[in-house]
């Protein structure tokens, strides 16, 4: 089948989504009003409260939201065959995705720009607020540890991605401090970054000593490392730890000095793959060899697929952005549909041409079962894979291969980095947060924060063990980062449909998208928590059972307690709508 | 034509990278500003303040921002009883 008539189709359904669903939840159940005085008007204040043009507004909410999840996810779920993971994607970002996100965003413009945090404590209860708090920090938790594995993961396989990633460094303090103490516009410097970054890509591509390849200063695959460790396990050992250090520093800078002039670069990255890939499709237009569907597989896709991918069909942590900086910035309301709607389907878009990457790659289906013969094995090569099929899209606009697989996992790397940084920072604040609220006063200076953040993170990334011994196991951590985002996710549209609820509106919208996601991720938990991971189960794992079953438990907690809020009566106005 | 629409590209592209950035110094010479009505009110927190007149020059100045300025700083009621802001 052509992979084309699959990204067509797809685009489709995403535009009819679009089109007709959103516009029907904008006008017959949230009910936006062109009058209605968002939070940037009436609270405006030049820093957190601004209008904002609302293709602007998008532009900042795409590149918040879109990193290497939409990717990582994709590229695993494949192993059930390419339409269930295609249709997750295309019916979970036009039901699901698009009316969280949207509704996230509208729920907070509503209730004076407030975080889905804050709004748990006002629509739930106080408790609910730190049951939520307790599940974000779960989740950044595991965003740290599976994307620090996803970078060391990279540098090991791709060493020729190293140097070009290391150079952003620099150029982002560079461009930093030309935008903030000279004043100049960043267009220019950020572009002469990029450029900078692709040639040493393309340098090191073709030049081995450029490649910082420490499993061959180690003596190749089966030299010896230190510590009694293998060279591949120590050279991930050296990355991690790296790693730590590097987003220790960043996350406590200033985000003007690092993070933000690196979201530039990697926003120019985003527009780049994003071209390069669906450019490269048009005209290769690749055969897709993987299967429709896998009959023999280990483990069975329901309910697995929809915690697998997470980013790119829903995904909780657009709610935070969503509630968090857009809705304190948009102009008018009826704009809300135009950010967050169309911003779930960016997402979605990334995660289609991910799914078309990985199923294309192979030159037949005999091959893709070999490299995806189980689901712990898809696990492991998925990332790979799409690095790969990336590339091979990429030859169709004459771009060598080895070349274009430097660069896709320097895009892939560069997002994962941010989304560190992110991640580490966000992971300060609660704990922070949670210090005030407990009374340890401690918690809430940065260096512990941060410390606690880092070396739980580092902790987390390194113990479990894989099959090819230590170091090898980030990726088990993949399904509990897919829980807790898809819990936060269904506990956002809880919320939305507790405020429709009240509001006397039809809230079915939310509520099925909830019931579905909340379904799926709960038994999914169950399934791994029990089966898998607890002492008795197929791959006992006491670190990843102790850290399911507090998530389950947290989670089961909170949905009773909303559950409870949903079928009380409540008369109390909670906006300023009555 | 086309080249002016590729500029308004551009000028849009630009607009979206420069929003986060333009936040973030807002933020830092707010920072700054809050930090500089703290030493004007030193007084308040038991520094003596040798320009207690001069400061109140700059009261009809401050009184519209002050509401806002002791939320951020974290004083949920007026701290000073000459201003009744809530």
């Amino acid at each position: 089948m052509s992979s084309i008539l699959v990204a067509i189709i797809g685009m489709i359904v995403f535009a009819l989504g679009y089109r007709y669903y959103s516009r029907f939840v904008a006008e017959k159940i949230f009910r936006l009003d062109p009058n209605y005085v968002t939070p940037a008007h009436r609270y405006k204040d030049g820093v957190d409260f601004v209008p904002t043009n609302k293709f602007v507004l998008w532009g900042h909410h795409f590149t918040s939201v879109a990193g290497a999840a939409p990717i990582v996810g994709p590229a695993i779920a494949v192993y059930w065959g390419w339409l269930p993971a295609f249709l997750w994607v295309i019916l979970g970002t036009v039901f699901a995705a698009g009316v969280h996100d949207f509704g996230t965003l509208v729920l907070s413009v509503r209730n004076k720009g407030q975080s889905v945090g804050t709004l748990a404590h006002r629509l739930i209860g106080q408790r609910a607020k730190l049951l939520f708090l307790f599940i974000i920090l779960i989740l950044v938790l595991m965003v740290n540890a599976v994307f620090a594995w996803v970078i060391a993961n990279l540098f090991i396989s791709y060493p020729a991605s190293v140097l070009p990633v290391f150079i952003q460094i620099p150029l982002a303090i560079w461009i930093g401090y030309a935008v903030y103490k000279k004043n100049k516009k960043m267009l220019i410097p950020s572009l002469i970054a990029l450029a900078f970054m692709y040639f040493a890509a393309v340098l090191a591509s073709r030049i081995d000593f450029l490649q910082i390849d420490l499993v061959q200063y180690m003596g190749g695959e089966d030299g010896a490392g230190f510590f009694g460790l293998g060279a591949v396990s120590t050279a991930f050992f050296i990355w991690i730890i790296i790693l730590m250090i590097y987003v220790y520093i960043a996350s406590t800078l200033p985000v003007w000095k690092l993070l933000q002039p690196r979201d530039f670069i990697n926003s120019h990255q985003l527009v780049v793959g994003l071209a390069i890939l669906y450019l490269g499709l048009l005209f290769v237009n690749p055969e897709i060899t993987a299967p429709i569907t896998n009959a023999n597989t280990d483990i069975s896709w329901f309910p697995l697929l929809f915690i697998t991918i997470a980013c790119g069909a829903i995904s909780g942590f657009h709610g935070l952005v969503s509630s968090g900086t857009s809705s304190k910035q948009l102009n008018n309301e009826t704009e809300a549909r135009f950010v967050g709607y169309l911003g779930a389907i960016g997402e979605g878009v990334l995660a289609l041409i991910a799914i078309i990457a990985v199923i294309t790659f192979f030159p037949s289906k005999e091959a893709f079962l070999a490299t995806y013969s189980s689901f712990t094995a898809s696990n492991g090569a998925g990332l790979g894979v799409f690095v790969e099929g990336a590339s091979n899209l990429a030859s169709g606009l004459m771009i060598p291969t080895d070349i274009a697989s430097t660069i896709v996992s320097i895009i892939v790397v560069s997002f994962a980095a941010t989304t560190l940084d992110t991640s580490v920072r966000l992971m300060r604040y609660i704990i922070a947060e949670l210090g005030v609220e407990y009374k340890v006063p401690v918690l809430s200076k940065t260096h512990v924060a941060t410390t606690i953040a880092v070396v739980s993170s580092a902790a987390l990334v390194l113990l479990p063990e894989g099959p090819k011994g230590f170091g090898s196991g980030g990726y088990l951590l993949w399904p509990l980062f897919g829980t807790a985002n898809q819990l936060l996710a269904g506990i956002s549209l809880l919320l939305i449909a507790i405020w429709l609820k009240r509001l006397g509106r039809n809230y079915a919208i939310a509520l099925i998208p909830m019931i579905f996601v909340l379904f799926m991720t709960l038994i999914a938990m169950f399934q791994q928590v029990i089966f898998e991971w607890s002492w008795f189960g197929s791959n006992a794992n006491m670190l990843l059972f102790v850290l399911g079953a507090i998530t389950f438990v947290f989670a089961v907690w909170i949905i009773l307690t909303a559950f409870s809020s949903l079928t009380k009566n409540m008369d109390e106005p909670i906006d300023d709508e009555k | 034509m086309m080249l002016a629409k590729l500029k308004t590209l551009i000028q849009f592209y630009e607009e979206v990278l420069s929003m986060p950035h333009r936040q973030e110094i807002a933020r830092e010479l707010r920072n700054e500003d809050d930090l500089f009505l703290l030493l004007l009110y030193s007084e308040m927190i038991g520094i003596p303040n040798p320009v207690y007149y001069y400061t109140l020059e700059l009261y009809p100045y401050m009184i519209e921002k002050f509401h806002d300025w002791h939320l951020r700083m974290g004083m949920e009621k007026s701290p000073m009883t000459g201003i009744r802001c809530c």
